[in-house]
């Protein structure tokens, strides 16, 4: 199981992007993507920036769950009120040798499938997971932009901010 | 997007040119709710507000340009205290704004609150059918302008300009891109009991009017 977490800015310019493994039943938080599939990975998170502008306007919360799915890519997503994208790329492990473009090597995940947070990526533990994951990066991040020197739409290039983000991964996922 | 050839090294490196403060602490080790009850000195304000029109004021040739400016110094506060204000927010009530009217009571209410210690007095919307894209947000006596007295010669000038940038700066955060502008509209006549009286008037472009109306038949 491994995810890839990017900051989209209102010009859908990424601001900060992140990719780690799980560390919940038994991971090393070590990734699991092959080179070809981070590749991918960054073009299916941005596509689905259009599933978000339209449902952005239908529902108010920040947090708008899992929203689009690629093959066995699923993408969760939390907006600020700064309308600025948190997105999360995450695929649950096992189904991905056959239908990923490339062949993800994530064998060893099968074991831990049914019980994992990361084996259903709709269930309510998922996007519970994925929720508190996304509430705490919102509060670094909102730490990040209250910095006078920081301008809507730079990138966000702080190493606290990155092992802050680290750590809520580790926590949560 | 350097990082699939920077790889893992790259938060080092970054962290080579950085420079910490003597204790250790950086903006991520302190609490967003601290200053939640905490209130600053007007004087002190008062003081620092001058010094920016002063600011604001060198080499412009006219007073709109001079509002523009303080305009300009008051838009990337209202696009942080958007966040700054929801994230403060109880988690259940923790929603963005979708429409124009809860936009505008966001600033009425939460904005005025945090920036002056009181909502603002009055929200209306313009009665004339031309400019359905117009909305005023009154305020009797604007805090900025407590310590102001603008001269005779010019008289058009009102410095909450730099309030109507905040304003402005939460609209456009919000995804709701308007003009804002601060008029006087008060000290026509003797014995006014509101003689500061300021109107801000928010302008939103065309294409939220738009989408104001695709979601209101959806």
């Amino acid at each position: 199981m491994s995810y890839y977490f990017a900051v989209i800015g209102t010009q859908d310019n990424p601001l900060f992007e992140y990719e780690f493994g799980t560390s919940k039943q038994g991971g090393d938080g070590q990734l699991r993507f092959s080179d070809q599939v981070r590749h991918l990975n960054q073009f299916v998170l941005h596509s689905s920036l259009d599933i978000v502008e339209e449902i952005q306007w239908t529902n108010g919360q920040l947090y708008l769950k899992a929203m689009d799915k690629f093959f066995n890519s699923y993408i969760s997503c939390f907006i600020t009120g700064g309308n600025v994208k948190f997105l999360l790329l995450h695929q649950p492990p096992g189904a991905n040798s056959s239908n990923v473009i490339g062949g993800v090597g994530g064998i060893a995940a099968t074991t831990t499938r049914s019980t994992s947070i990361g084996a259903n990526p709709t269930s309510p533990q998922t996007e519970e997971a994925v929720k508190n994951f996304f509430t705490e990066v919102y509060d670094n991040y909102v730490k990040a932009i209250m910095s006078p020197f920081y301008k809507a739409n730079m990138e966000i290039k702080s190493p606290v901010f990155r092992s802050r983000v680290a750590a809520a991964g580790r926590k949560y996922l | 997007m350097s990082h699939l050839a920077a790889g893992k090294t790259a938060g080092a490196k970054e962290a080579a040119g950085l420079r910490y403060p003597s204790n250790g602490k950086t903006i991520y080790h302190r609490p967003l709710n601290r200053t939640k009850t905490a209130e600053l000195s007007q004087s002190s304000f008062a003081y620092l507000f001058s010094e920016m029109v002063t600011y604001a004021q060198r080499r412009v040739t006219g007073i709109q340009e001079l509002e523009k400016r303080l305009n300009l110094q008051g838009h990337p506060i209202g696009l942080k205290l958007l966040d700054l204000l929801l994230i403060r927010e109880p988690a259940r009530s923790q929603t963005r704004p979708l429409n124009i009217i809860s936009l505008l009571h966001f600033i009425k209410i939460n904005i005025w609150q945090h920036l002056f210690g009181r909502q603002a007095d009055r929200l209306e919307k313009s009665s004339n059918p031309d400019t359905p894209d117009e909305y005023m947000i009154v305020d009797n006596e604007p805090l900025v302008n407590a310590y102001v007295s603008v001269p005779r010669e010019m008289s058009q000038l009102n410095c909450a300009a730099f309030v109507a940038g905040i304003i402005e700066g939460v609209c456009d955060g919000a995804a709701f891109p308007a003009r804002v502008t601060a008029h006087s509209v008060g000290g026509k006549e003797e014995g006014e009991m509101w003689p500061g009286k300021t109107v801000f008037l928010v302008k939103f472009q065309p294409e939220v009017l738009e989408r104001e109306a695709l979601i209101g038949r959806a």
